[in-house]
């Protein structure tokens, strides 16, 4: 099964509040450490290995991108 | 320091001169296979070797068993290499047999693991045994096996190659002599010398971490099982681990950081106050201090032209994974059967070549695992630390979080992806498929002794073999096949099933193994000439 990348909530909102949320009041690291627990919660439930490598080589080309764009953009 | 090693094993050996060093004329003595080192895996190749038929000098720079313990733990797969080597009972008596390992976190447990949670095997899941009593007994069996000639205090300090042979420069007390050899097995250890003469890179990973591995001698009430601790509160902030050995040795490693000064780390009195305060007293001796940093590196090719590398001189690990020593054991036993062959011209030179393809891929597997152990343990990077902290937070309350957390994952046999296998033709659900180890099983004789599948498989002589689950009608096998019958007249029985369910297997079903025990090739029905093709194929005749 290759990665999902269409909307699969009923309600995106919801999902992109709950993270945001669940952020709200933590420092720096507190944050880091809780997105490093939550990848590990996540990937666990997939449980498919391709489908995680998938999803790294998406988020490692949009940051490789964004970097990018902003370079030129400077 | 020396080990205090007053135990009935014979560790000091003196050089003899050998009548190939007084060889007159300008040919020197030529020898089919000469072996360099005679630690574990040389000494046990020397044996498999000469219990094939073959002569074997077996050359080592030094004149005794090295010092402190080193490797500690073999494994199921090594200990039934030794039984075919007339060593297993042996090793087995003397060392300390464990199947669980716990893992802490702090004070707390994150979870325990059973290597071997089932019955029905001859031999444990691992055993903890000094490295140099595995040695003393190995030396033991040499002496009662003429075929080999062990020279002690022979060192090699040039090597040329020939066509069909090489040329060997031999240091002595008394002088230097050279040899001819079909073939010379380099088992020289991680600081090999013969791999710097053929000028072989060994390229890999080095961990910038150090540790401290210490074997103290006391009596403990511990269990006789693998601890390993993270941020252990005696040891804040770093790994711990914790093992027995026989005769009141326990091992104890810990992780020290990257800066910290070898020679001041390694001093006793620096030692004792660390180890004092995990043992919460100091009522112990040291038998051997040792500070190590890490390496996971690998020769490209185990093969250079006729020269063989095997064990830590062509491969490298990190010791958390037991894959050191037995990843060597295993070279020896894919190695001699091998070489056997094709000294005796019933195989071409080129089957070799499946030794480095088989165990360099072998390498590559424990390489990996041992890397992500360590890196488990020492991580590289703040974000590494912060992910290895979620998982250790995680494994306090989630199955998967227990199962990521890595404190060394322990040798199983490798499978190999082999061109000495034969494809499956058939349908298959379960057992162990071409390239992999032989399973055992309890199974007993026409006499009512039980045995097991291993034993039958050494009583066979450890050639090929066809293990065959009887349908009642003969099998019609190649000549030249050893057989071993599950079931029928005459046959072996399975009382427990044990053997018919390993092997998901039904009447008629058959498994051709190779002489190290590996699966070559399996059918539900066999015919002859089916059997025949796997034969030559796992042979290297096509």
């Amino acid at each position: 099964m290759p990665l999902s990348t269409s909307s699969n909530f009923a309600r995106p909102d919801d999902a992109f509040r709950a993270i945001v949320e669940a952020h709200r009041g933590l420092t720096e690291e507190q944050s880091a450490d809780f997105d490093a627990a939550l990848v590990l919660i996540l990937a666990n439930h997939i449980g498919d290995i391709d489908v995680l490598r998938e999803a790294i080589g998406l988020a490692r080309r949009r940051m490789i991108d964004d970097q990018q764009q902003q370079q030129q953009q400077q | 320091m020396a080990p205090a090693n007053t135990h009935q094993a014979k560790t000091q050996f003196g050089y003899r001169r050998h009548p190939d060093q007084d060889r007159p004329g300008p040919r020197p003595a030529a020898h089919a296979v000469v072996i360099v080192g005679a630690g574990p895996v040389g000494l046990s190749l020397a044996i498999d070797l000469a219990q094939r038929g073959q002569r074997v000098v077996l050359l080592d720079d030094a004149d005794r068993i090295g010092e402190g313990s080193r490797a500690i733990c073999f494994s199921k797969r090594s200990l039934e290499y030794w039984d075919r080597l007339g060593v297993g009972d042996r090793m087995v008596d003397k060392g300390v047999v464990w199947s669980v390992g716990r893992i802490f976190h702090g004070e707390q447990q994150l979870y325990q693991f059973n290597l071997l949670p089932e019955d029905g095997h001859k031999r444990p899941a691992f055993i903890n045994l000094q490295q140099y009593y595995a040695e003393a007994y190995l030396v033991d069996r040499i002496n009662e096996l003429p075929e080999i000639d062990l020279r002690w205090r022979n060192k090699v300090t040039a090597l040329e190659q020939r066509n069909d042979s090489a040329l060997l420069t031999i240091e002595t007390p008394e002088g230097a002599y050279r040899l001819n050899a079909q073939y010379v097995i380099a088992c020289d250890g991680a600081r090999s010398s013969l791999r710097q003469m053929v000028g072989a890179e060994f390229a890999g990973q080095v961990f910038e971490d150090q540790f401290l591995i210490a074997d103290v001698k006391m009596t403990a009430e511990f269990p006789t099982e693998r601890w390993f601790w993270f941020d252990p509160p005696f040891h804040a902030g770093r790994s711990a681990l914790l093992h027995r050995q026989p005769n009141d040795v326990w091992r104890i490693d810990l992780q020290l950081n990257r800066y910290a000064d070898p020679v001041v780390e390694k001093k006793p009195e620096n030692v004792r106050p660390r180890i004092a305060r995990m043992l919460g007293h100091d009522k112990f001796e040291f038998e051997w201090i040792s500070l190590y940093k890490f390496q996971c590196r690998r020769m490209d090719r185990f093969i250079h032209g006729r020269v063989i590398f095997a064990g830590d001189s062509a491969h490298q690990v990190s010791p958390f994974g037991a894959r050191g020593a037995n990843s060597g054991l295993e070279d020896a036993e894919n190695l001699s059967w091998k070489l056997d062959r094709v000294l005796r011209g019933k195989s071409p030179a080129s089957l070799l070549e499946s030794y480095h393809t088989e165990r360099s891929a072998a390498a590559d597997e424990n390489i990996r695992e041992s890397t992500r152990s360590t890196d488990f343990m020492a991580p590289n990077s703040h974000q590494e630390a912060r992910l290895r902290k979620a998982v250790l937070s995680l494994a306090k309350e989630t199955e998967f979080g227990k199962r990521m957390v890595n404190g060394g994952r322990l040798s199983v046999p490798c499978s190999y992806d082999s061109p000495l296998s034969s494809l499956d033709a058939d349908a298959w659900r379960g057992g162990p498929s071409p390239g992999c180890s032989m399973l055992d099983a309890p199974v007993s004789t026409r006499a009512g002794e039980q045995i097991y599948l291993t034993d039958a498989f050494r009583n066979g002589g450890t050639d090929f073999t066809l293990l065959s689950f009887s349908n009642g009608a003969p099998i019609d096998a190649p000549d030249g096949i050893k057989g071993i019958r599950i079931g029928g007249e005459g046959g072996l029985a399975d009382p427990s099933g044990l053997a018919a369910k390993r092997y998901a297997a039904e009447p008629g079903s058959a498994y051709l193994l190779r002489p190290d025990g590996y699966v070559a090739a399996r059918f539900r029905h066999p015919t002859r000439s089916a059997i025949a093709a796997a034969l030559a194929r796992a042979e290297g005749l096509y």
